[in-house]
């Protein structure tokens, strides 16, 4: 294997808004190396990515190949400088034909003629030489995905990628289709290629990289060897630590306020997100439910609020059985139910609206806000101004509007409308993403207030430090399936994450 | 360069310019360049323009009675886009509007004014609903994309009108194609004498009220805005979506159908096919103009009526074209929107595509890619 | 059957072709700037706006080519326009379209009105040609071989296109940005300046089908001469599919309605032409609808493109 390093990212910063996605952020890459990027959603992994293929540029920052600098201000430089990326969300044309994705755009101006069998068999040639297999002359949107992801690759090596991108590859594959992505990696190496591969998963990670980096908050945490590093170390660096416990009072068992029996939910890409799973909550308890993203969880709250119906199961909801198929958003709500769903902005709040306006949005037709058909503003304000005050939003006017709040502030608008009639069924997810310490602690209040009084929760949350806090007990969600329901008093960061990571462990009590 | 470029769009973009009047300034300064051309003075044609718009009773009634059809199908679009429904069928469903006035009218000769007036109006607005709820039922059910099937349906109701006064309907004995006249009890009482002016012109204004109150007062109001505001948020908070899309296509065009009743029972007095001058179209442009607005509409239709008014007058007096003011209208309605930019902070979805949001809300967002721009309003308090 | 015989007479078809040509230029160049994601209801307006400036570039040197040159030229400038408010600025698509349609009514008439003090001034036009061996030829001599140059070009370009959109690198970037721009963006290909080629590229043809009007069908400017075809060619754009043969087959369609529709007329027949002329917008209507077959728009049709947003 070559030595010396054939990429190098320098304190690479990038900002969207407030947020600092990437915090000078340094990285290099072997030749022929397998380097892992690691961390969790939102860690800035993506977007450091991005800026090296030259869809984002860095606020500041250099970036070397072989040592010399370059400005990558567009794919096609990228492309031009020999780097290739997957990305997670395919960038494919479903109407087109594999051969087709493969060579749009890579032609030199003069070549204007397209005939369908000569590039179908260019794209045979470079697949063959790869070791990859799929029919150059079948449309995309036929294809599953694993297939779909070596049309991916194959474009990029097509482009005479030698620095390729995989971004969170196996999130869409099977355990066999996974097995098969590594070996096409390693030929890849051994082919001269080298590869940057980003990735949540601590055991592929371990499996296939030579070197780790992990990111956190947008960070670098720190870079090690693979084989130098243990599972543990790895998943302590994604997650981060403990913090102080809150008190809750104690519970007795109680009836459940909440059931769910084999839960099937399949997405609009017909994939099955949510797979025959069951669960409880009882009266008075938090349930919370860990995961990486992307492993079902907003699918099973979106099925269990109605937004989008399950494909099978049962649900029972404040004592009212029922087919899961059946549930919509006013008959959740009608059952006692209330949701907190994970986009505030553009699900749960109409941002042109004003904030008196938004805490009627499920409420609207019934009195006092309506009288014979037409809305009682005085006293639909009123009610918001009384609300708003009591849910410490600031500012408490209720003619102001709600988008002209922040994030903190229109997630307890939010809360003020669901919580406010008593619920008996909270489904939560992801409340306090993007808030601070402040507005955190005003969430996290609110619900264990709710418990107290008797609400079955389901809370939703990637902080494992926020669900070890407030949950009575917590559901690991792996790919659709519950892999562990443990106490919190009984586990620990570490183990929590191997089990988001999909390794079963004995289930404690 | 391409820094200066894209800053200078951003703000052009950004900007609110809930100024209408600077972009009818512009427009009114640009349109000046071919009155020039013509060799005369442009402060002398819109002086002209406006005397002949406002100048005494008479040509005020000329202006308000050019304005009224347009204040119809401003409105019709308006609720539309209110609603989150683009209306290009304004058109057609005035044309129905009209067939539906003039069947009633015709048909029932002998009935008293005090109730054919009102039928022939309501059976009007009937038809124009009808045909707007083809094109929304399509919609809600199959996510077909309005903008096409009503520009589709526009032109089968025109033919549809015209195969009707050839034919069937055409009055006996006559050179031209139209039906015959309708008889005086169902006719629009005249407001000022000597002039065009009817009292659909008042039915208008009502409507504009009834529309006002409509959006800003009642519950169906509220469904109406929140879904074109938001489909996903009033999905997730229980309204239906699909009722809303079918009832709302159904207002807009009964409102649209009105323009074409008014029109027959006010000024022409017997159906055609080419008692419409675009009307229809002339909606859409009000109604951006005005926001969607209904006092904006209001307000932009009477500005059309004044221009329309006015023009005649500026021909035959200085000679200046009278279409002239449809470059103004038209650089008016491009210079708004410019201005004003876009309704919603995402760009408008045109056409359903992939995702329809609305009546299949997307469960599927930020996830798992949550590292894209986040919610951006996050300064802690 | 003496009606059907005068009616179907061999003249109908060739005023078939003629009457079709306007609107299958406007639809050809309408196909490209569609397939690249704008919608562009202006055409219209373009095809006004073309119509008079062939008839000002023939009136001021006398020769209808520079006539045509110029109708391209109004054509195009129009397009950059609605391409600078779609793409850069990201208005409205529909809206850019519609106010360009007012501006372009109001500009050629009062313009016309200014230059010409006389209605119905006559410009050099286009005569027809009469192609020597292919005029001999029995029954489809006459209908395909007596039109004007201009004629022949446009069907040309409408077969050229077709190629170029399916069978080239060109047509392959152009559906990719249509469909899903981000990969498109993300695979290297000029998506801006893309869109922008094609919709001026649609303003062109719609001043080609102007200028048809002006310099072919007639050799003067009438108010509004475009008359709605500018909407039929959006019909056509459906029918054909998003294609430009198929674009083109919805034109001829249109035309052969048109014709038999005069020729009814002119006939006095006792045949309700309007309710023919209903047809072709009811069968794109259902053809749309899925009620008979399945079409789909470019999934990206009207929707502004920005980089740097997932």
């Amino acid at each position: 294997m070559a030595t010396g390093t054939i990429l190098r990212m320098t304190d690479i910063v990038k900002r969207f808004g407030h947020v600092l996605a990437n915090d000078r952020v340094n990285i290099q890459l072997a030749p022929g190396e397998i380097h892992a990027l690691l961390g969790e959603n939102g860690a800035g992994k993506t977007t450091l990515m991005n800026i090296l293929y030259g869809l984002y540029q860095p606020d500041s920052g250099a970036i070397t190949i072989h040592e010399k600098p370059v400005k990558i201000t567009s794919p096609a430089d990228a492309i031009s400088m020999g780097i290739g990326m997957v990305h997670q969300h395919f960038m494919l044309i479903d109407v087109f034909t594999a051969a087709e994705n493969v060579v749009l755009g890579s032609w030199k101006p003069a070549e204007l003629r397209m005939d369908p069998a000569t590039v179908e068999a260019q794209v045979q040639a470079v697949a063959n030489q790869f070791g990859f297999d799929f029919d150059p002359a079948a449309v995309v949107e036929t294809m599953p995905v694993g297939v779909q992801q070596k049309v991916e690759i194959v474009k990029a090596l097509y482009r005479g990628a030698k620095i390729l991108i995989l971004d969170e590859p196996t999130a869409v594959l099977t355990p066999q289709e996974t097995e098969e992505l590594f070996r096409c990696m390693r030929d890849l190496i051994a082919k001269g290629v080298s590869i940057i591969f980003i990735s949540h998963k601590l055991d592929e990670v371990l499996e296939i990289s030579d070197r780790v980096t992990v990111l956190r908050l947008g960070k670098v945490v720190g870079t090690q060897l693979t084989k130098q590093v243990r599972k543990e170390d790895l998943a302590v660096m994604m997650i981060g630590h403990l913090l102080e416990r809150m008190p809750k009072p104690a519970r007795t068992p109680q009836s459940p306020g909440l059931t769910v029996k084999d839960l099937t939910v399949i997405d609009r890409q017909k994939v099955e997100k949510v797979k025959g799973l069951s669960l409880r909550v009882e009266k008075g308890q938090i349930i919370g439910v860990a995961g990486i993203d992307g492993n079902g969880q907003v699918e099973l709250a979106n099925a269990i609020a109605g937004i989008w119906p399950a494909a099978s199961g049962a649900v029972s909801i404040n004592g009212v059985d029922m087919d899961a198929r059946s549930i919509t958003p006013r008959r959740f709500t009608d059952l006692g139910g209330a949701y907190i769903p994970q986009d505030r902005s553009h699900t749960g709040l109409i941002l042109d609206f004003s904030s008196g306006e938004n805490l009627v949005l499920k409420r609207y037709r019934q009195p006092p806000f309506v009288k014979h058909g037409f809305l009682q503003h005085r006293i639909i304000h009123e009610n918001a101004a009384k609300l708003l005050a009591q849910y410490d939003v600031r500012p408490p006017d209720p003619y102001l509007q709600t988008g002209k709040l922040s994030g903190g502030n229109q997630q307890k608008v939010i809360l003020a409308r669901e919580l406010h009639e008593d619920p008996s069924v909270i489904v939560v997810c992801y409340p306090t993403r993007g808030l601070d310490i402040g507005a955190t602690e005003f969430v996290h209040q609110q619900l264990i207030q709710h418990r107290s009084q008797g609400a079955a929760i389901l809370f939703i949350s990637n902080e494992l430090e926020e669900l070890m806090e407030m949950s009575d007990k917590i559901l690991v969600l792996h790919r659709g399936e519950i892999m562990g329901l443990v106490e919190p008093a009984a586990t620990t960061p570490e183990t929590l994450g191997l089990l988001m990571m999909g390794q079963k462990v004995a289930a404690h009590e | 360069m391409n820094d200066f470029r894209t800053r200078f769009t951003d703000a052009i973009r950004a900007q609110n310019f809930t100024l209408p009047l600077v972009s009818l300034a512009m427009a009114l300064i640009l349109s000046a360049v071919p009155i020039l051309i013509a060799g005369r003075n442009p402060i002398v044609a819109y002086y002209e323009m406006m005397a002949g718009a406002v100048g005494g009773p008479v040509r005020i009634g000329v202006s308000l009675t050019k304005a009224t059809p347009i204040l119809f199908t401003g409105l019709s679009v308006a609720l539309a886009f209110r609603s989150g429904l683009f209306n290009i069928g304004a058109e057609g469903q005035l044309y129905l509007g009209a067939l539906g006035a003039t069947l009633v009218a015709l048909g029932f000769p002998s009935m008293p004014q005090v109730l054919l007036l009102p039928a022939s109006i309501g059976v009007g607005f009937l038809f124009g609903a009808f045909w707007g709820v083809i094109p929304g039922y399509l919609k809600a059910r199959y996510q077909t994309n309005e903008i096409i099937t009503t520009i589709m349906m526009n032109y089968i109701a025109f033919w549809f009108i015209s195969y009707l006064v050839h034919g069937p309907l055409r009055e006996p004995n006559s050179m031209y194609s139209y039906t015959a006249e309708v008889p005086q009890s169902s006719r629009l009482p005249v407001l000022i004498p000597g002039t065009q002016l009817h009292a659909g012109f008042l039915i208008a204004l009502v409507l504009v009220v009834a529309t006002y109150i409509l959006l800003s007062k009642t519950a169906i109001g509220f469904r109406m805005r929140a879904t074109g505001a938001n489909p996903e948020a009033a999905h997730y908070a229980g309204m239906s979506i699909r009722k809303n899309i079918v009832l709302v296509m159904a207002l807009s065009g009964g409102l649209a159908g009105l323009a074409g009743v008014t029109e027959i029972l006010g000024i022409q007095y017997r159906l055609s096919d080419f008692f419409s001058s675009g009307f229809g179209y002339d909606g859409v442009a009000v109604a951006l103009l005005g926001n969607s607005n209904p006092w904006g509409v209001l307000l932009a239709s009477l500005f059309f009526g004044l221009l329309r008014g006015g023009a005649s007058s500026m021909q035959r007096r200085i000679g200046v074209p009278a279409a002239t003011v449809l470059i103004i209208q038209g650089l008016a309605v491009f210079f708004v929107v410019i201005g004003v930019g876009f309704r919603s902070r995402r760009p408008t979805r045109v056409l359903p595509g992939r995702r329809t949001a609305g009546v299949d809300a997307d469960p599927d967002r930020a996830v798992p890619d949550a590292e894209k721009e986040p919610d951006v309003a996050e300064d802690g308090r | 059957m003496e009606l059907l015989t005068q009616l179907f007479g061999v003249s109908l078809f060739a005023a078939a072709i003629r009457l079709s040509i306007p609107i299958i230029a406007a639809a050809v160049g309408e196909v490209f700037a569609e397939r690249a994601g704008i919608l562009n209801i202006g055409i219209e307006g373009m095809m006004l706006m073309g119509a008079f400036g062939a008839v000002i570039g023939s009136y001021y040197s006398g020769s209808p080519w520079v006539g045509l040159l110029s109708g391209m030229l109004f054509g195009a400038i129009l397009g950059l326009i609605h391409a600078y408010a779609a793409i850069t600025l990201r208005i409205n698509q529909v809206v850019s379209g519609i106010a360009i349609n007012l501006f372009a009514l109001g500009a050629t008439t009062t313009m016309a009105r200014i230059l010409f003090h006389e209605q119905r001034t006559q410009v050099a036009s286009f005569d027809e040609l009469a192609i020597p061996v292919c005029k001999g030829i029995p029954v489809l001599g006459p209908v395909l071989c007596e039109h004007a140059f201009l004629v022949y070009l446009v069907v040309a370009i409408a077969f050229l296109s077709q190629y170029i959109l399916f069978r080239t690198t060109l047509g392959l970037r152009i559906r990719a940005i249509g469909e899903y721009p981000k990969a498109a963006d993300s695979a290297g290909i000029r998506v801006l300046f893309i869109k922008y080629a094609c919709t001026v590229f649609g303003g062109v043809m719609a001043g080609i089908a102007g200028s048809f009007l002006s310099l072919v069908q007639l050799n003067l400017f009438v108010d509004n001469m475009s008359a709605g075809k500018g909407w039929i060619a959006l019909t056509a754009v459906v029918f054909g599919r998003w294609s430009p043969v198929g674009a083109m087959l919805g034109g001829l369609l249109f035309g052969m309605v048109e014709a038999i529709g005069l020729r009814v007329q002119a006939l006095g027949l006792p045949i309700p032409h309007e309710l023919l002329l209903m047809l072709p917008y009811l069968a794109t209507l259902l053809v749309f609808t899925g009620v008979v077959g399945r079409t789909r728009a470019p999934a990206s049709l009207g929707k502004p493109y920005a980089k740097e947003t997932l």
